[in-house]
């Protein structure tokens, strides 16, 4: 017995050292986690953010250094609060504040204290730091815009949200990532890969070489920079037009899709998104609920197209056989129909056969079409859905599929939508329900860039290559088959000549003739859209869009653009004078139309967006 | 008596156990110190060279302790004992204190510390004691020269003071139940260890609680048999007043860095980047080992130096962190196994110097081994004594070699020895 003690004492120990060590080193795995958090630091290597260019290769965002100060919790010593706040202008409170949040965050890795000093702050901070230990100055890159416009398109960048973080492991906090237009859709390319460095820590935190003599580590891959199809100039004139007034404009190159502008008004200055006053603009950008600078009109924008929409439904009229260019329909200041109802048209020769029915835009001659294509069928169903399918051809009605990361679909409305709110069949519903259709207003509604899709479209006759915005990727031209490929559209080609000659009339003698350019070909198409808003729940009119559409040259078109400018009143009051003067500032570079141009430029919207919010009574298309 | 006569008897399984475990040692010395190095190997300034050579010279001193004529240790042993003791007091008058404890002599650049031999001593001093045909260690008196015997050197060791080392010397509570103390002394001693800790960790009024019902209980079960009621009172009246007075013990007469040790392991108190910071990240380094560990001179935790004193007292963490569970598991595989294989030795020696000698080798090993593990792998209070054969340190080597190969000398002549 007095033998066994000592020895049976070993052998218990050793089961139990055994146990312990089963239990530490192979079952509870949390002790691996904590070893890695505490020896192993992962330092990331950010690459520089891909420049962007226009498609002549002007420089639109570039990059500059910036400079934050960091501060890690637990580093921090005794501390001069005084002294410290009074060197980085900030009051003690909110340096309590800040270090109080980098402390919830975590004591051991590094928060920002404050984010984006200037140059000059970064010289004077840069020498004192050293008597603050726990804080230091990290330098990173922003963006640096070397235009003043262009912020729809752009997009911005800004730190990655926790739930992005959670969803892309790629991302950690306090990384940037793109927002909004190009910078969020070409995130990947523009930020490259960042590299990965593990650093050996001691028990000081002090870096004592790489882990593993580096076998993890990743070189960063830089990011790829970008020419946008985006002519500069074009852009930068068309929001010059486009000032003072709301709406969108957009402008594509028939043959190829590109791009040329994508016009939002109003704007605003893409700088204004970068540096230490970016939370306090973004907030102003952001609570600005009337004029929505940050609402891309050009994309987002769904507005009845008006008389830019009689084309397209004489296009379907001569596909569908239901007239010829010489039929005529006589109009006596309006189309009536049912009982007593009565589409009303301004003045104009008559009878109207397709070529003046254009040009002078008679909204009785295409309601006249329009029941004839609806009602060719035997149930005015089919007759809807065929001229529905024939719409939705030219990329009307649906997501055009483009490379922006934001759209709206607009609305061609089929059989199934008129059965459901005419509740058929238990009510019967005839193509007079739906005439307004005939002349683009009613159920029918488009953003700025389907209409000038649609017009890309007529421009090709009978084509349209998806509308896109990326041109080059670090020099070298696009290949996605989705933005070279020819989408045809239903209507037959020898249809649009027609058409097409009646859009050019539009110019020559009807009613864009006092809107010429000398020496360009230009075909148009004006459109003039009532619309409503509610005040106090109340339906109240407003003053008409003023909308257009158009393309140039005639016969080799090279730009094909729709414009939109809310309230605007007539077709060719804003939107077609601007038309022209884009048109020749793209294809001539000057302006002759000095006119126009001063008209434009003179006239603000202003007081008509001010209207609705007055609280008074107001008139309308003044 | 020549050396190479007696080689075929000296019992090579400790002897190729101990190789191991200082080549382990080594290793783990080496992969430890390489952070604070330059790199490079043949400069004596370097942790790593620096066992190498005591490793060298420790081999050229067990030719030396083998070579000695066995019946020199038996009978020099209380003159053994006696210059030890005097070293100790020496260090008084001589010593040079390091880290706050009186501890060493410094002679040159070599450090020596005799509290580490001095257990090699007092084993020879105690074998001697034991054998003695005078001593009858069942007599109260002779039980009292013993304890003596142990207690000169804890009461010098403690006044360094280094509570760490003095602890060691309980150790030989092992070898003396083995020659017969009665029951009693290691029972009081494993009692009252028990009830300190019970109230450490649950507070006196628990622990007075429990010992009340527990007298009761057994009152109650046995009180057929009319049990002497004083006697019950009696002994729960000393086990209120033993836990009353740890209570007043932990409070008054223990440092507040005792105190926090021992609060740790009880798990009362969680301050990891404090007084706990020892042992939680000892703990770390050795769970991050997994099964087979990170590899030789691979340990993160080692290469970033958190473990304090790692190729010293922490040197397991080492182990565990690089070679994983595998290699722990060895390590602890072989001390048991060497512990097991010198008390069988003991048990088969002829003369009751030798036996008492054995065993008072394989219970000091076993005391270091336990209390050092214990406290790496976080299950005991922090005690600073190194593990046997693989810590760094040259008197810890030489001293913990000396220990042995006398033993492996005696063994080697049982046959001989009556």
């Amino acid at each position: 017995m007095r033998k066994l003690l000592l020895f049976s004492l070993v052998i218990f120990s050793g089961i139990i050292f055994t146990a312990r060590l089963l239990y530490l080193q192979v079952f509870d795995n949390s002790f691996q986690e904590m070893s890695e958090i505490n020896a192993v630091s992962v330092v990331y290597d950010i690459p520089q953010r891909g420049y962007i260019y226009d498609r002549h290769g002007k420089l639109l965002v570039a990059n500059q250094p910036s400079y934050d100060v960091m501060v890690i919790p637990k580093d921090i010593r005794a501390l001069d609060t005084l002294e410290f706040c009074k060197m980085l202008h900030i009051s003690k409170e909110d340096l309590e504040r800040i270090l109080g949040r980098a402390r919830v965050y975590s004591p051991r890795l590094p928060s920002v204290v404050l984010p984006q000093l200037t140059k000059d702050e970064y010289a004077y901070l840069q020498e004192r730091m050293y008597k603050y230990p726990g804080f230091y100055i990290q330098k990173r890159t922003l963006r640096d815009y070397q235009v003043d416009h262009s912020a729809n398109i752009l997009g911005y960048i800004a730190e990655v949200s926790p739930r992005i973080i959670e969803a892309n492991p790629y991302y950690r906090m306090g990384d940037l990532i793109g927002r909004q237009g190009i910078e969020q859709q070409y995130e990947e390319e523009l930020r490259g890969v960042k590299g990965v460095k593990y650093i050996q820590k001691d028990r000081f935190n002090r870096d004592i070489g790489p882990y593993k003599e580096g076998i993890f580590d990743t070189i960063p891959i830089q990011g790829k920079d970008l020419t946008l199809t985006i002519d500069e100039t074009l852009q930068a004139y068309g929001e010059l037009l486009m000032k003072n007034k709301r709406g969108g404009i957009v402008a594509i190159e028939p043959k190829t899709g590109e791009i040329l502008a994508l016009i939002s008004s109003p704007g605003y200055d893409p700088s204004l998104l970068v540096g230490r006053q970016r939370s306090k603009n973004y907030t102003e950008l952001y609570y600005d609920s009337i004029a929505k600078p940050l609402y891309d009109r050009g994309l987002l924008a769904e507005y009845p197209p008006g008389s830019t929409f009689k084309v397209i439904n004489a296009l379907i009229a001569l596909e569908e056989n239901v007239i010829d260019e010489s039929d005529s329909f006589s109009c006596h200041g309006g189309y009536s129909y049912g009982r007593g109802r009565k589409m009303g048209c301004h003045r104009h020769p008559s009878p109207a056969n397709l070529n003046l029915g254009i040009y002078e835009s008679c909204n009785a001659y295409f309601a006249s079409i329009y029941r004839r294509i609806i009602e060719k069928y035997p149930t005015p169903q089919q007759g809807m859905d065929r001229w529905s399918d024939h719409l939705k051809s030219f990329g009307l009605g649906g997501f055009l599929g483009n490379d922006l990361p934001i759209g709206r679909p607009g609305k061609i409305p089929n059989s199934e939508y008129y059965n459901k709110i005419y509740n058929f069949p238990t009510y019967k519903w005839y193509s007079t329900a739906t005439i307004s259709n005939a002349i683009g207003q009613g159920e029918v509604i488009t953003t700025p860039i389907q209409l000038a899709n649609m017009t890309a479209a007529i421009a090709n006759r009978g084509y349209y290559i998806t509308p896109h915005i990326i041109k080059e990727i670090d020099g070298l031209p696009i290949d996605f088959p989705e933005y070279t490929e020819k989408k045809y559209t239903t209507i037959s080609p020898e249809h649009f000549e027609p058409v097409i000659e009646g859009m050019y009339d539009v110019y020559n003698k009807g009613t864009a003739k006092y809107l010429q350019v000398p020496g360009i070909e230009i075909c148009g198409k004006t459109g003039t859209a009532e619309n409503f808003t509610r005040i106090d729940g109340k339906r109240t009119q407003l003053t008409d869009h003023s909308i257009f559409i158009a393309f140039a040259p005639k016969d080799d078109p090279k730009i094909a653009l729709a414009i939109f400018v809310e309230n605007g009143y007539w077709g060719g009051r804003y939107a077609g004078r601007m038309a022209g003067l884009l048109i020749e500032k793209y294809l001539k570079g000057t302006i002759s139309r000095k006119d126009m141009e001063e008209w434009v430029l003179s006239r603000s919207l202003e007081e008509e967006y001010a209207k609705p919010l007055s609280g008074k009574p107001f008139r309308i298309n003044q | 008596m020549s050396v190479s006569s007696g080689i075929g008897k000296f019992d090579w399984i400790t002897i190729f156990i101990y190789l191991a475990l200082v080549a382990i040692g080594w290793a783990n010395i080496y992969s430890a110190s390489l952070t604070d190095s330059s790199g490079v190997f043949f400069d004596f300034t370097q942790t790593q060279t620096k066992q190498l050579v005591w490793i060298c010279l420790s081999f050229v001193l067990i030719v030396f302790l083998l070579g000695v004529d066995s019946k020199f240790y038996e009978r020099f042993s209380s003159l053994i004992y006696i210059l030890a003791i005097a070293s100790l007091v020496g260090l008084f008058v001589f010593g040079t204190t390091i880290a706050g404890q009186r501890a060493w002599f410094v002679i040159g650049s070599a450090q020596i510390q005799p509290s580490e031999f001095v257990k090699a001593a007092t084993a020879l001093a105690m074998a001697k004691y034991l054998s003695d045909i005078q001593t009858n260690i069942q007599t109260f008196k002779d039980q009292l020269r013993a304890f003596v015997l142990i207690a000169i050197p804890i009461v010098l060791i403690l006044l360094q003071p280094d509570p760490g080392s003095a602890l060691i010397y309980f150790a030989f509570i092992f070898p003396l139940f083995r020659e017969g103390i009665h029951f009693v002394y290691l029972l009081l001693g494993f009692f009252a260890a028990f009830l300190f800790v019970t109230t450490l960790a649950f507070g006196d009024e628990w622990v007075i609680t429990g010992i009340l019902a527990i007298t009761l209980f057994i009152y109650i079960l046995n009180r057929k048999k009319r049990p002497n009621l004083f006697k019950y009172i009696f002994i729960a009246a000393s086990c209120i007043v033993f836990s009353f007075s740890v209570d007043y013990v932990f409070e008054n007469v223990f440092k507040q860095h005792h105190r926090d040790r021992f609060n740790i392991v009880l798990g009362k108190e969680v301050d990891i980047k404090g007084v706990g910071y020892n042992t939680n990240q000892s703990e770390i380094a050795i769970g991050s080992g997994g099964w087979t560990g990170k590899g030789w001179t691979e340990g993160t935790q080692t290469k970033g130096s958190f473990v304090p004193e790692q190729h010293t007292d922490y040197i397991f963490s080492t182990v565990g962190e690089e070679w994983g569970f595998l290699g722990s598991f060895i390590v602890v595989a072989l001390y048991v196994f060497l512990i097991l294989r010198l008390l069988y030795l003991a048990e088969n020696q002829n003369s009751t110097f030798s036996r008492v000698y054995g065993y008072s080798v394989a219970s000091i090993l076993f005391v270091h081994f336990f209390i050092n593990i214990s406290m790496v792998i976080g299950l005991f209070p922090t005690v600073g004594i190194p593990l046997p054969f693989l810590s760094y340190g040259g008197s810890g080597l030489w001293a913990f070699t000396v220990l042995l190969f006398i033993f492996i000398r005696l063994d080697s002549q049982k046959h001989v020895n009556r």
